[in-house]
């Protein structure tokens, strides 16, 4: 057994110093109540413990006012633990624009990883120091859970659906991966570690690596072609389906009039059940692709898919930055 | 008064044999039929425990098998949710003390009350069968699409079982209402009720309304994980999170079906040990009901991560904070009843005691924890583990236990040993802190729950709540023993041994079969020892008056 143990995580992503924040403020108030409550209790068990001339206790005095305190007070300390709890929370939920986006499929008991660049790697992903990271991610089976206990914050995998996680690493290291779901069986080992490194040494490691990269666009490209979904999906269609240029991250109009904006989950559906939200002047004559393609594949099709529209999405972000600065 | 009369028979001698008992509709025997069986389960439950604490006392898992391990920590929840926690409480003490404590004969369905404990008894077989054929791994959550597709134990029969206890809950509930509303004694108004019937009240409500929905769940539970109707799994075009939804908002309104009724023995026990009536009892009645009623609203905090929309998280984020007010409320009454009481120190007002430090820490962790921003850090860590059983066992065991000892005397006629009581007070509280702190800050630490094996740096933390469960236990165990002993030697029990206000006083020690010998009728405000003491010196006064006179 080791006995110098750590009391307190490891912290190593831009999100960290903010959660330990609340969550110190969070420990404070908890600290002075409970310790406040316990000595007035004990206190007063004392001071008015039962003796041979003390046999009743004094008739109850109205409070009216002490409850309406002991009511609102409460009631303020938490609203602002609320409101700072959801500032932080919202901080956790939306990556930067600029985030750089990796895949990540969660299966029985191992994480798969993929870099833009088509690297793949399992159990073990690495990553820039200092460059906001955001993880699109999905598992093939149950439910399971990311968490880097060092980045702090975690979010759900979940099969049928693609969720988002992101952090910025501050530091270099190794830092554990956790799955915080419950998936059955080894979930206890269901782990892996994120390894943070300096920029250069992840260019070094990226090229190393070129070897097995088979850059996701692409191979979701020849699925795309395999599939034969450029019969209908192609510039020239005609109507038969929409052209796929471009339209990620847009809102399209449906055949009711409502809009959809175009995002992994929308996709996902549209190729695994293409009727359920059909975009306007369009027939419902696509096929269902469920059952023939598997998870890994569904991603890389989106990721072609994305990667269409990539270029006039890099311009907007940079023009909105500009606009910004 | 009728203690006189009745003097030699009671309810425990008035018949005997097997037959009277397992066909008793008194509910006093009801009541400790249900106390047979929640001790079985309560036992049972911590067994698995034990194991659980044995393999953490390790970082490596190597005692037991990561498939037993999981069919352990999962039967654990089921075990102590559906056939302990919820049960408990009402089942023993509200089935017992209720009617008398409104002055009625019996609950309004006396065979609906023996029905609720037969069907609470087969859902609990259920389990059992499940656990002896091999268990079921999914977690006491059942989360889809892991139940009702990848797990190959018996999840169908635990759920079975678990829908079954859903019914006697239900049905006990049930009673409770209609009781209260119909079978209150001659003067005893709604503000003139022990806490404890209002307590009971408002969790009568949430089982009535909640449980239904815990048995659509499992239903359709079963019905996708039996005939693969796609209700829940994506593969079959269901939605997982559906599952969570519907699951929380029973299994959160639960917590509040466990820990209500505490609340109400602590009212209790807080008046009778200061001798004095509970401060702003009118707010610490509606306090109750206004648990239950928000209770409802809150389920989704269970969900922050789960991919539910963040708007969504922030609503139930802000109510979950409006549900900690109540809780609060009953917490600063509580203390304040203490002032210019008469505070003794006997054996369940240590309980009571205890359970105001423990579920003050509970509660605010629950807070933490409702707040969005620590919660995903420390969502489904240890974090959580320790603060649901600051709650479930910090605060409503303890309740429980004090409230055991409170009655105990009115239960069986007889008295235990205070020695011991004190002693296994005493390892309780210090075993149960031991036991469940450090998972506080394993849970920051990220140590994920329901982990059979973990890294070496989390063992120290481990190995003290491995240590405290075992002190824990001790003090669990010594009370079965006192308790047994007192029935066979104990002391013999008055009618009234602490001196405490409110009908099940008045009655002899057991009480007769109907409780009261004729109808009492109420004249005093609940806990009004103030003006109980006046009216007996009048009494007295009075009594030794015409003596002056002759």
């Amino acid at each position: 057994m080791r006995l110098g143990f750590p009391l307190f995580p490891d912290s190593a992503s831009t999100l960290a110093p903010k959660l330990d924040a609340i969550y110190f403020f969070g420990l404070l108030v908890s600290a002075v109540c409970s310790i406040g409550i316990a000595l007035v209790v004990f206190y007063l068990a004392v001071r008015y413990r039962r003796t041979p001339e003390n046999q009743v206790g004094h008739r109850e005095k109205a409070g009216l006012w002490l409850e309406v305190a002991w009511s609102v007070v409460p009631l303020g300390v938490m609203l602002v633990m609320f409101v700072w709890g959801a500032q932080v929370f919202f901080e956790a939920q939306r990556p930067p624009a600029d985030a750089v986006e990796y895949y990540v499929t969660g299966k029985q008991w191992m994480w798969k990883f993929q870099h833009p660049e088509g690297q793949r790697e399992i159990n073990t992903l690495h990553v820039p120091v200092g460059q906001p990271t955001k993880l699109t991610m999905t598992s093939e089976d149950v439910i399971h859970s990311f968490f880097v206990p060092a980045f702090r914050g975690k979010m759900d995998v979940v099969p049928g659906r693609y969720t988002q996680y992101w952090f910025e690493a501050t530091k270099p290291g190794t830092y554990r991966l956790f799955c915080a779901e419950y998936c059955g069986g080894e979930h206890s080992l269901m782990g892996g570690s994120i390894v943070v490194m300096e920029e250069r040494d992840y260019e070094r490691w990226l090229a190393g690596n070129r070897g097995e990269a088979v850059a996701g666009a692409a191979s979701g490209a020849e699925i795309f072609a395999a599939k034969t979904c450029n019969t209908c999906h192609r510039e020239d269609s005609d109507l038969q389906g929409p052209y796929l240029q471009g339209i990620f991250g847009h809102e399209v109009e449906m055949a009711d009039g409502t809009t959809v904006m175009v995002d992994e989950n929308y996709l996902r559906e549209s190729i695994l059940d293409p009727g359920a939200q059909v975009v306007k002047g369009y027939q419902p004559l696509m096929p269902t692709y469920a059952g023939q393609l598997s998870e890994e594949e569904l991603l890389q099709l989106i990721i072609y898919i994305k990667s269409l529209g990539a270029e006039e999405g890099a311009e907007a972000s940079v023009a909105s930055s500009e606009a910004a600065s | 008064m009728s203690a006189n009369e009745n003097r030699g028979t009671n309810y425990l001698n008035a018949d005997y044999g097997v037959k009277s008992w397992l066909l008793t509709v008194d509910h006093k025997r009801i009541a400790l039929l249900y106390l047979i069986g929640v001790t079985f389960f309560f036992a049972l439950g911590g067994l698995m425990a034990v194991l659980i604490r044995l393999e953490l006392a390790t970082p490596a898992g190597d005692i037991v098998q990561a498939d037993t391990y999981n069919r352990l920590f999962t039967m654990h929840g089921v075990v102590m949710i559906f056939f302990f926690l919820i049960p408990a409480i009402p089942g023993v003490l509200g089935n017992f003390l209720l009617p008398i404590m409104i002055g009625a004969k019996d609950m309004a369905f006396p065979k609906v009350n023996l029905a609720s404990w037969y069907i609470y008894m087969a859902g609990g077989l259920f389990a059992a069968w499940s656990m002896l054929h091999g268990g079921v791994d999914t977690g006491w959550t059942f989360y889809t699409p892991f139940s009702t597709a990848f797990s190959n134990t018996y999840v169908i029969s635990t759920a079975i079982g678990g829908f079954l206890a859903g019914f006697s809950s239900i049905l006990t509930g049930l009673n409770f209402i209609v009781t209260i509303h119909r079978l209150r004694a001659p003067g005893l108004t709604w503000f003139r009720l022990p806490l404890f019937v209002w307590a009971h009240y408002a969790t009568g409500l949430i089982q009535i309304l909640a449980t239904p929905v815990l048995a659509i769940t499992l239903v359709l539970m079963i019905a996708e994980r039996a005939f693969k109707i796609g209700i829940f799994d994506p593969a079959l075009g269901g939605d997982p999170i559906l599952f969570q939804h519907l699951f929380w908002f029973y299994s959160h309104p639960a917590v509040y079906i466990m820990i209500l009724p505490a609340m109400g023995v602590m009212s209790e026990l807080i008046s009778a040990f200061a001798r004095k009536r509970i401060f702003g009892y009118k707010f610490v009645a509606f306090a109750s009901v206004g648990i239950a009623v928000l209770g409802f609203l809150v389920w989704g905090h269970h969900m922050f991560v789960s991919s539910q929309s963040p708007y969504a998280g922030v609503i139930f984020s802000f109510l979950s904070m409006l549900v900690a007010v109540p809780s609060a409320v009953k917490v600063f009454n509580w203390a304040a009843t203490l002032y210019q009481g008469s505070v003794s120190w006997q054996t369940p007002m240590l309980y009571a005691l205890g359970f105001i430090g423990l579920f003050t820490i509970g509660g605010l962790t629950g807070v933490m924890l409702a707040t969005m921003g620590i919660d995903i850090h420390v969502h489904d860590t240890y974090f959580v583990v320790a603060h649901f059983h600051y709650v479930m066992v910090g605060a409503t065991l303890m309740a429980y236990m004090g409230g055991l000892h409170f009655w105990w005397p009115k239960i069986t006629g007889k008295m235990y040993s205070i020695f011991w009581s004190k002693v296994s007070a005493l390892l309780v509280f210090v075993g149960f802190n031991l036991t469940f702190f450090p998972q506080f800050l394993l849970g920051y630490l990220g140590m994920p729950r329901r982990y059979h094996a973990y890294p070496e740096d989390f063992q120290v933390l481990n190995v003290l709540s491995s240590a405290g469960a075992s002190v824990l236990g001790l003090g669990y165990l010594i009370p079965l023993i006192y308790f047994f002993w007192s029935m066979r030697y104990g002391k013999k029990a008055e009618s009234n041994p602490w001196d405490a206000f409110g009908l099940e006083w008045e009655t002899s020690s057991p009480p007769p079969t109907f409780n009261f010998s004729e109808t009492p009728t109420v004249t005093l405000e609940a806990y009004d020892y103030a003006r109980r003491e006046e009216l007996r010196q009048e009494t007295r006064q009075a009594r030794t008056q015409p003596v002056k006179d002759a």
